[in-house]
């Protein structure tokens, strides 16, 4: 019953600056619909790095090489023919930080919609933007302006905003990554409130470094350290019976200075 | 602390000559940085002093041929003719606005589209390539771009280019200082273009890509649009050189005051009006007085230029935050 959506097969990124970094080692990774995937682990670990490779966002960076394989439905994302942009719609991308584009409110959800022409008409079009910020609890805050620069929005709610322009053009999946870490613990909270009741529809693959965050939001936690898959497992297994040393130490809390990395991911 | 003090004697902290010094020498040290605001706002102000120096002379010297003659008759008047004392700005204002409408018309353009190209587009050695010979363009001397057209686009112009069109000339004129100006000015509109390109965050380009947008597509409806603000102040700085560029109008531009009836036209912009009537006129006092103040409107303008810029680049900013 649980079919996989999205799927990494030994899946790596190495940067290739001035001196090579293999920050993402061969990961394997299956991601099973309509539950929250979460991925921890210590900063600099590689979390973002894996996460933009699952949505083949490191093509337009220079000096960065990714091999392995990630399947969307079975399909290749890299050895394929099909074009990038259109993967990329079916595997949505947040960012960590809140990213308005510079076009209204309304047009920052319109935005895929119209790349895609997916509408009949402006008043579709309407009601799609309406349906997806009320689905991101961010309607009734925005409703009066919806014509107004998008970044004169709060944080927190152009972080709402975000994840409505990516699930507006109707993805698969979604990639958050650490959505709630810039910004302020209240806005935070709106943010998580609003993922968990995403969670109950969408697949999402979110990356976080808060245990408790992914106590909290998750269904499967992964565990990364130094670029390398150390545990996966549903979330209850996963904080309460931890299978490996490493991840008995990491969710026991010691501080966690003693993992962190010191080139960023 | 006394760790780091290197041999001497060892102080255990007691010792009343330490207390002594640490205050004597932070009394001296209170005092450079007292000094230190009045140098550095001296050599601040002296900046601006300059510049107000400079309008007040310009205004000053400019008094006796606005005391002469009415300001619409000396900016609409098409006659300049200094030994009839006759003193119409017309032709020379008309071949500026001709000679900087053109060149931005072929430059601005052409700079957004290479600067894309080498901010979105290029990698590795192409980009390096591409983006310091820019760098290298923008050095060259613009006396040199003169020379150059000199053999190379005069002939052109002349031979070809008009022919082709059915128009006279010699290959002097107003296209032909325009085509060059925007050679010119275009580099430097590039390289400050790239800059604001490359200082947009590249979570906006994985946002658009994000949701299935092309990179073309993430080009035109999201990056230009975020460094709108700083390509659009480039372009108003091209416009300001261009209407100030004197040594290549100099000498292309054909240097005949008269009212410009095509591209093809030879003409005057308010530089050469000055430099080529300056030496042997200036011994007609109206007509010193005259050339200063086409000084004084020059100044002017690229002034407003450069604060329209700025204030342009603020607005927008403010608007989208990038």
């Amino acid at each position: 019953m649980t079919d996989t959506v999205l799927e990494a097969e030994d899946l790596a990124v190495t940067y290739t600056g001035d001196r090579r970094v293999e920050a993402v080692k061969g990961v394997d990774l299956s991601v099973p619909a309509n539950r929250l995937t979460a991925i921890i682990g210590p900063s600099g670990c590689g979390k973002s790095t894996f996460l933009k490779a699952l949505d083949r966002l490191h093509d337009i960076q220079p000096g960065v090489e990714v091999s392995g394989e990630v399947y969307l439905r079975g399909d290749p994302v890299y050895g394929t023919d099909k074009p990038a942009p259109e993967l990329r719609r079916r595997i949505g991308y947040v960012p960590q930080d809140p990213t308005p584009l510079p076009l209204s409110i309304y047009e920052n959800v319109a935005y895929g919609l119209r790349i895609h022409g997916m509408y009949d008409s402006e008043r579709d079009l309407n009601d799609r933007v309406e349906q997806y910020l009320r689905q991101v609890d961010l309607w009734d805050e925005v409703d009066d302006r919806l014509d107004s620069p998008a970044a004169e929005l709060s944080t927190g709610q152009i972080q709402r905003l975000c994840l409505a322009r990516s699930l507006a053009v109707e993805p698969d999946v979604l990639l958050c990554d650490e959505v709630t870490s810039a910004l302020d613990p209240i806005s935070a909270e709106n943010v998580e409130e609003t993922l968990a009741r995403l969670a109950e529809e969408y697949t999402i693959v979110m990356v976080t470094h808060s245990m408790d965050q992914a106590k909290r939001l998750a269904d499967e936690v992964v565990f990364l350290y130094l670029g390398e898959v150390i545990e996966a497992n549903d979330v209850r297994s996963f904080f309460e019976d931890p299978q490996h040393e490493r991840t008995k130490r990491f969710v026991s809390g010691p501080a966690e200075d003693e993992y962190a990395v010191s080139n960023a991911d | 602390m006394s760790e780091d003090r290197a041999g001497g004697t060892q102080s255990d902290g007691t010792d009343p000559s330490d207390g002594t010094r640490a205050t004597s020498r932070l009394g001296r040290r209170l005092a450079v940085e007292r000094l230190s605001s009045y140098w550095l706002g001296g050599a601040g102000y002296f900046a601006v002093g300059l510049f107000v120096l400079i309008l007040v002379v310009l205004t000053y010297q400019s008094l006796p041929i606005l005391a002469a003659y009415p300001l619409s008759e000396l900016l609409l008047s098409s006659n300049w003719d200094p030994a009839a004392n006759e003193f119409g700005f017309l032709p020379a204002i008309v071949g500026t606005l001709y000679v900087t409408a053109l060149s931005m018309a072929m430059g601005a353009p052409l700079a957004v589209l290479v600067a894309v190209y080498i901010a979105e587009y290029a990698t590795g050695r192409t980009k390096t390539l591409v983006s310091t010979f820019i760098d290298v363009l923008a050095a060259i001397p613009s006396v040199i771009f003169g020379l150059v057209a000199l053999v190379v686009v005069v002939p052109f112009v002349g031979d070809y280019l008009a022919p082709a069109v059915g128009a006279d000339t010699t290959g002097l004129g107003i296209l032909t200082v325009s085509l060059v100006m925007a050679i010119v000015v275009t580099p430097f509109m590039i390289s400050l273009s790239v800059e604001s390109l490359e200082a947009l965050p590249d979570e906006l380009r994985e946002s658009s890509l994000g949701v299935g947008a092309t990179r073309w597509e993430t080009v035109r409806s999201v990056l230009l649009r975020a460094a709108g603000p700083g390509i659009f102040s480039a372009v108003l700085l091209g416009f300001g050189r261009v209407f100030g560029a004197t040594i290549v109008p100099a000498m292309l531009i054909g240097g005949q005051t008269q009212l410009p009836d095509s591209p093809f036209s030879t003409g005057q912009t308010l530089p050469t009006l000055i430099v080529n009537d300056f030496g042997e006129l200036m011994s007609l006092p109206l007509t010193q007085s005259a050339l200063i103040f086409v000084g004084l409107l020059l100044v002017v303008v690229v002034w407003l230029f450069n604060f329209g810029a700025a204030l342009v680049r603020r607005r927008l900013q403010r608007r989208w935050q990038y």
